[in-house]
């Protein structure tokens, strides 16, 4: 009885050890097929303009993302792309809370410190003719705590994000923008 | 007395053991060249119905923005996209996908495209993430994607 007892422990800690392994945030079965919640990401992240002028959208892009901070570490103008960092500070009056109150009772929780953010800009022509140029920009984040350590990578998905970078850019090219 | 010339000498002997792990490890790796590198090479690779590089390659760089990747590097002359993505969380283990993904021409009518994906710095050769990753692809090029021998 015992050893039976003993047996069926065993197994569910295995499997909860297989489902904890299982658990990373990047799988190879999910992160090379496209989801539903992929395309909905790119509709968020893309929008129109009605021009023929890739290279000027390109461009505009390239100087918006300096207007904001940001610094060009690759491009391919032949190949409509173009991405960019920049580091800032991440620090979260909140989390330095938690991390005081902690200390007195012995946890420590190192507090976000700073942060890698990307951005990656890329542009289509559209059409046969090539009328209107789609343009589609990814932002996530990369955040290490007061320890130097990596705390969190993520994507950043909210809608704000994009609508205001798309009305910068909307007034810098004098174009609308319209979705897709 | 003793346990410690015995510690000593264990000691001693585990140098040179490490420094020949380390020889044989960094020789193999840099030039992998064992599970029948020509089984690998059609499991990474499809062929396309086109001539034009351009579009490939911008194919190649849509579906990895829409797989959630970052671009890490793209050269319309070599023909070169390399790509990551990673996702890190608090309660999970965190996750790193890489992938180069090389276009050139095959033959005078079709287009040569070949992935290498690495997951958690490991080599990734089974056959399903590729074949999700051109199935993904054909989609974004409207055309389909040919097995390659």
């Amino acid at each position: 009885m015992n050893r039976i007892l003993r047996r069926r422990i065993g197994s569910v800690l295995l499997a909860a050890v297989f489902l904890l392994s299982g658990c990373a945030a990047v799988t190879l079965e999910a992160d090379l097929s496209l989801t539903p919640e992929m395309l909905q990401q790119r509709e968020l992240q893309t929008r129109r303009f009605d021009t023929t002028d890739e290279r000027r959208i390109l461009k505009t892009c390239a100087a918006l993302l300096q207007d904001t901070g940001f610094s060009i570490d690759e491009s391919d103008a032949q190949l409509g792309l173009l991405t960019a960092s920049k580091e800032r500070d991440a620090t979260d009056a909140a989390q330095w809370a938690v991390f005081i109150a902690g200390a007195f009772v012995g946890i420590s929780i190192p507090p976000d410190k700073d942060q890698i953010m990307k951005a990656l800009v890329t542009t289509r022509p559209l059409g046969s003719g090539g009328q209107q140029v789609s343009v589609r920009v990814t932002f996530e984040r990369i955040v290490f705590d007061t320890e130097h350590r990596l705390k969190k990578i993520e994507a950043l998905n909210e809608p704000q994000i994009y609508q205001s970078f798309f009305e910068k850019l909307s007034k810098a090219l004098f174009l609308e923008a319209h979705d897709i | 007395m003793i346990s410690d010339r015995l510690h000593k000498t264990s000691f001693l002997l585990l140098i040179p053991l490490l420094l020949l792990a380390g020889c044989v490890s960094t020789h193999d790796r840099l030039l992998d060249m064992d599970t029948s590198q020509v089984q690998l090479r059609s499991i990474q690779s499809r062929a396309f119905d086109t001539t034009d590089k351009e579009k490939t390659m911008r194919a190649v760089i849509a579906t990895l923005q829409d797989l959630g990747f970052m671009i890490d590097r793209a050269d319309y002359t070599l023909g070169v996209v390399a790509a990551s993505k990673a996702r890190a969380e608090a309660m999970q283990m965190p996750g790193s996908l890489r992938i180069t993904v090389t276009v050139r021409p095959r033959g005078e009518k079709q287009l040569l495209v070949r992935a290498n994906a690495e997951y958690q710095r490991q080599p990734v050769t089974e056959p399903k993430p590729y074949q999700n990753f051109f199935n993904s692809l054909e989609k974004a090029m409207f055309l389909d994607a040919h097995q390659v021998d």
